[in-house]
Parts: structure tokens; sequence; C-alpha cells
């Protein structure tokens, strides 16, 4: 078990190293250095002065050298200008320059600054994620039981007619991706031409105080897309398990069908949707851009979607990292989780 | 200003359709009438659920075939004063109305909606179809020797999987990255696959026969080359590799990437698929034998092991459709790719979505169009895969 955890961290660091170099060679591509340079010194500079500006920068070292940089493993660049006044990576505004610290980097906890917010990347991430985390949370509360409660009712009586409708609604919520059910959602419950008006169509002032009006259409916007296939896993899981020897023979000793499914069934058919939830992660943080976005949310999906729209270079590196993490961290834990809940898994 | 009822608007609705109605029965007609000879297609009449999605899938597939004859306006036409009307409105001259209204320009959200298919139906299948070539290629050696390989391309499709969709579109379809020539660069790489595929398939079957092979291999580098050369080659980007005499396919360089970072997403995921199927079936005793025959390993790996895996790769391409068409919208969501003014769904929802409390049509229409053909897609999957598992 031991060796297994540590092979698996191992190749997840790999995995986060790969990716998080990916995006760094991306984001920092010749065109989206340019961009940055006229965005922060004039946009009427000539091709010399770009140059000059990123080489005064450290734009202008090899990629890797600046991976490092970031990554907190390689020392900070530093300059000196004609009139002896040395700027660098890890130097502060005001700072004297002897003082200063020669790594600077994510491994330092120092994450960058970002050019459209104006502000600490490390800390707009840790604010946006608190408002994220707040919007799964609600998320996890409404997908995962109704998911599991769709699921088993439809598995338990295979080819019924509850069966053959809930079955129906899974297929038709996996169909509709968060932008089309966001829309309807919206159109239905809170737009003046239907005119119920339940609910509101943003979730702007939810960031403030959140109140069932203004939450509950986003969050029923991610978990609807969920629901379908979760739904879809248990009952697959469930009717496998319904077909079992040790099912039929509690049946055949008079076990009551209420106690079968509570007490032999469930426990056993909850064990592949486990896995499948956790796996959902990475999705919700799909759904929880294009969510956010659309209902106007500024949770981390929409600062995603403003720092790539922007190319803020930081910002955009800091949230990759984060989304990166969670969903190798899912991976792993589902994996573990797998194995602690089925006894029968042996890794060699 | 004067007003079209309900009723008015439905008839005109079904009428404009009338091309796809027609073909429509004849399909089901034909189909029907032979479904016993049809093999695993004609078993899908069998099922309701099957039915009803093939019949949805079908009904776009005509409308995008059908389009230019189905639209009532151009699509890019306005008339200003139907900007944002609802459905049945008529202009204040009186010479004419949109069907669905008219979006935040005064375009008809109608026509819109009837030649955004086309986009869908004209990118999705074809980038599923190049992922599958790509994931089968990788998965079939992968999964059938394992070993260093088996890791090292595993380790590359976790890579990919575990990057988020979108961070990955926003990276890939941003105007600076096509400056870069990045995606043209995908494009030889990814498109390359399908020749690969298509050569090895023809060589592991006919190498008894090099007179046969010799021409099928030749024609196949020759057209298909061709086609590959003029599909990544642009002149005046970076990879100008034909000359433009001979470029005949001229892709516009945003329909690429929004091609290539599709089929990108969506190799691994049936890499993945197809290194499963393959783990379980080359354990079979006809592997056991084709292998004692001497067979190829690559003859075993196309001939033995991929026809007995069709059954789950063909539902899975049905739904793999779908998740592409799902993908298609979210890059229109979010503004990637294609021109603001293509009229695809996924740009005509996030067009609308700003004026959806007093005009919420321009968003409505194309959301329920997508729904429609995605659900379609899935009952699809459905039914081909209750058939395929009767037998």
């Amino acid at each position: 078990m031991l060796n297994f955890l540590l092979r698996r961290i191992f190749t997840m660091i790999l995995t986060a190293l790969c990716l998080t170099f990916i995006v760094f060679y991306l984001t920092n591509l010749p065109p989206n250095l340019e961009k940055v340079a006229k965005s922060e010194a004039g946009s009427r500079i000539s091709d010399e002065e770009v140059a000059s500006w990123l080489d005064k920068n450290g734009y202008a070292q090899p990629v890797l050298v600046r991976y490092g940089e970031w990554l907190g493993v390689m020392p900070g660049w530093t300059n000196t200008a004609d009139s002896g006044e040395v700027s660098g990576r890890c130097i502060a505004k005001g700072e004297d320059p002897a003082t200063a610290s020669r790594f600077c980097g994510v491994l330092q906890g120092y994450w960058g600054f970002s050019t459209v917010f104006k502000e600490d990347v490390a800390g707009i991430i840790g604010t946006r994620l608190g408002l994220t985390g707040i919007l799964m949370f609600w998320v996890m509360v409404l997908m995962v039981p109704s998911a599991l409660i769709i699921g088993v009712l439809a598995g338990m009586r295979e080819g019924t007619k509850l069966d053959r409708s809930l079955s129906t609604f899974s297929i038709a919520t996996t169909a509709t991706p968060e932008y089309v059910s966001g829309v309807i959602l919206i159109v239905v419950f809170s737009s003046s031409l239907v005119g119920l008006k339940w609910f509101k169509g943003t979730a702007t002032s939810a960031m403030d105080s959140i109140t069932f009006e203004n939450f509950f259409l986003p969050v029923l916007t991610i978990a609807l897309y969920g629901i379908g296939y979760i739904a879809r896993m248990t009952r697959a899981s469930m009717t496998e398990v319904m077909t079992a020897q040790y099912i039929r023979t509690a049946r055949l000793k008079g076990v009551s069908f209420k106690n079968v499914v509570m007490k032999h069934a469930l426990r056993n058919a909850l064990i592949a949707p486990f896995t499948v939830i956790m796996l959902q992660f990475p999705w919700l943080l799909n759904g929880v851009v294009i969510v956010e976005t659309l209902f106007n949310y500024k949770g981390f999906g929409w600062t995603l979607v403003s720092a790539a729209g922007n190319n803020d270079i930081q910002l955009l590196l800091g949230c990759s990292v984060v989304a990166v993490v969670v969903v190798l961290v899912t991976q792993l834990i589902s994996d573990v989780g797998y194995v602690f809940l089925n006894p029968r898994i042996r890794i060699s | 200003m004067q007003e079209h009822g309900w009723g008015t608007i439905i008839a005109t609705f079904f009428t404009q359709f009338w091309p796809v109605w027609l073909a429509l029965i004849i399909t089901y007609a034909l189909s029907i009438t032979y479904k016993r000879r049809l093999g695993l297609y004609g078993k899908l009449f069998d099922s309701t659920i099957g039915m009803i999605g093939f019949g949805i899938v079908m009904f776009w597939v005509f409308t995008a075939l059908f389009a230019d004859m189905i639209v009532t306006h151009d699509t890019l036409s306005q008339i200003s004063q139907l900007k944002n009307k609802l459905p049945g409105t008529i202009a204040p001259d009186g010479s004419s109305w949109y069907i669905l209204g008219g979006d935040h320009l005064g375009r008809d959200v109608f026509s819109r909606m009837v030649l955004g298919s086309r986009v869908v139906i004209q990118i999705a299948p074809l980038a599923t179809v190049f992922a599958f070539m790509v994931g089968i290629t990788l998965g079939l050696p992968a999964g059938y020797y394992g070993g260093k390989l088996d890791t090292f391309l595993s380790f590359l499709a976790n890579l990919i999987l575990a990057f988020p969709v979108i961070l990955l579109f926003y990276l890939l379809v941003t105007p600076e990255m096509v400056k870069t020539g990045l995606p043209q660069y995908m494009a030889v790489v990814l498109f390359l696959f399908p020749l690969i595929f298509l050569t090895v398939l023809l060589n592991s079957r006919y190498y008894v026969r090099p007179n046969l092979r010799n021409i099928l291999i030749a024609g196949v580098v020759l057209i298909g080359g061709w086609a590959y050369l003029a599909l990544v080659s642009e002149p005046g980007t970076r990879v100008a590799l034909l000359p433009k005499a001979m470029d005949f396919i001229a892709l516009p360089g945003n329909i690429l990437i929004v091609f290539v970072s599709v089929v990108f997403v969506n190799a691994p995921t049936v890499y993945r698929i197809i290194r499963g199927i393959v783990l379980d079936i080359k354990t079979r005793d006809y592997v056991a034998a084709a292998q004692t025959r001497g067979e190829g390993p690559w003859y075993i790996m196309l001939w033995e092991i991929l026809p007995n895996a069709r059954g789950p790769l063909i539902v899975d391409f049905c739904l793999r459709i779908g998740y592409t068409t799902i993908l298609l919208g979210t890059l229109g969501f979010f503004g990637l790719g294609l021109s603001p003014e293509s009229p695809d769904w996924g740009s005509t929802i996030n067009a609308g979505r700003k004026l959806m409390s007093i005009a919420p049509h321009p968003a409505i229409v194309p959301a329920l169009a997508l729904m429609s053909l995605v659900l379609g897609l899935n009952l699809l999957a459905d039914g081909l895969r209750e058939e395929s598992l009767r037998d």
C-alpha cells in the first residue's frame, strides 16, 4: 500500500511539473510576451523597445531558466540599470537589493503579481477559491444524494416504468451542457417573458450574502449535468448487484425487498459511484468556469477566464496550478478510496 | 406593430423544414423495409429509443444538408426594426417577418439556428473520426505490447486528461497562438495518424499479395498525402508546404485550430478505451490461434482484435460526437476560435445571453437545438448498446 502510494505521488508530481511547464511555455511564447511588453510599456513602442523592455524585465532568458525562477529552484534575475539602480524578480520596489532573498517562486510562496487586478496572485486565488468552494459545497450537497437516489431507484428493478423514466431523465441531463441548461433555467425562472421570477438570473449578490433566491440556479445548473452521469453509473452498478447470487439468496430466505436493497445491495452498489463522483471533480471545474461566467459569480472560474482573456500570465499560471492539483489529488483520492472500499482489489 | 399568432409561427416553422421531413420519411421507409439485411444498422429499428435518437440525429444531418432551402433570410442581413423582437413580429413595412424573432442585431434567429447546424455537422463527426484514428493507432500497440511503450503513452494521455479543457482551449485557441503556428504543427502531427492507420491496415492485410498491396498503398499515400498536405498547409503561414495552385482545401485558420484542439482533447480518452479493450481481448483464444499461425502483430491488432472491439467503439463513437458538439458549443460560448459572426450555436448562445432578461429567444433557440442533437446522439448510442448486447 505504501509503495503504491509513493509511486502514485511520484507520478503525480511529475505530471504536475510537466503540466505547469506546458502552461508556462504556452503563456510565454513570443507573441504573448510582446503583448505584455506593449500593455506595460505603452502600445505604440517599436520592436527594439519591446526587446529591450523584455531584456530589462528578465523575459529574455531561456524558457527553462525562467520556469526554474517561477518555480523557485533558480535564483531570480537581477538587472543593473545605467543609473546603478538594481532591479530584480525578488526585489520589491524600494527594497534594498542586498537584503532581498535570492530565490522567489511558487515553492517559496511567491506566486507573482497580477497585471489585471493589481494584486498578489496568491491573495486573489485564495479569496476566489473560497467563493468557488462555497459553490462546490452546495453543488455536492444537491448533486450527490439526488444522483444516488435516482440511480438506486432506477437500478433496483430493471426495466420497470420507474427505471425507464428515470433513465431517460438521466440521459437528458447528460445531454444538456451547463451553458444550455443555465440559459433555459434563467429564462424559465427569472425572465419576465415566462413571468415566474422565482430566482435571480445573476449570482453577483451571492458573493456577499447567499440566499436561496440568488444561489439556487447556479448550483442547480452545475449539479444537473453531473446528476445524470453519476445516476447512470449508480444504476449500472445497482443492476449488476441486484442480479448477484447473494441478493437472490437473501430474497429466498425471506428478507423483504426493502431490506435487501437497504442492507445488502446498497453498500456494494455504491463502490463504483464513489470513483465516479471523485473523477467528476475535474468536470465540475469545467462547469464552474461556465456557470460563473454565465451568472457573473466572481469565483475561481471567472478569474481563470478573465486571466486568460487579458493575458495575465502570472495569474493564469497560478490558476492552472490550482486546477491541475485539484484534478490530480481527486484522482489519487479516488484510487486510494477504491482500494479501501473494495477489499477484493489487491495491488501488486 | 403587427404580429403573427403562434399557430402561424408553428405552421410556418414546420413547413419550412419540408425537405427534411421528406428525406426522413424516405430514410425510414427504406430502412424499415430492408432492416433484416442491414446488420446492426437494421437492428436499430427494433428499439424505440434507438429509432427516436436516430430520427433526431438525421433531422439535424438533413437540416445541415438542405440548409439553403430551409432558411428564410440571409444569416448576416439585418432588419433594424426587428431587433430583439419576439417570434412572429412583422416588420413595419409589412414586407417580411422572422419565424423565431430577431436577435440583438436584427438578424433572423431561425435562419442562424438552421445554418448553425452546418458548422456542427461539418466539424463534430470528422473531428471524432480523427480522434478515433489517433486513439486506435496509439492504443492498439500500447495495449498489445504493454511495457515501456504503454507506460510512456499512458503517461502522455493522463497528462492531457489532467488538463482542464477550458484552460487548454484558452491556451491554444487565441490569436497569439495562431501567429506562432503551434496549432498548425499540431495539425501536422495529428492529421498524420489517419494516413499511418490506413497504410498499416492495408499493408498488414495484403502483404502476401505484393502487387495489390503496392497499388493500394500507393493510392492511399498519393491521394491521402495530397489531402493531408492540402489540409495542413496554408499559403502565407508558417506551414506552407504546398504551392497555392495545388492546395485544394482552403481551411480558414480558426476552423483548423478548433478542429485540432477538439481532436487533441478527445484522442486520449479514445486511447484509454481502446487500450482497455485490447488488454481484455488479447487473452482470447482466437488471438492465440492467430499468433500460432504466425500472423504479424499488426495483422492481429487490426484484423483480429479491432473488429471484435467494434461494439463498444461504435457506441462510444456516437457518445463522443455528442461530446464534441458540447465542446464546440463551449468554444463558441467563450468566443474562442470561430468568428463572432458565425451562426454556430455556441457563439449565438453567447451573444444572446447578455440580453436574456428582455429577449430570451436568441439564446434559447440555439440552446434547444444543441440540446436536441446531443440528446439524439445519446439516445442513438443507448439504442445501439441495447441492440449490440442482444446478440
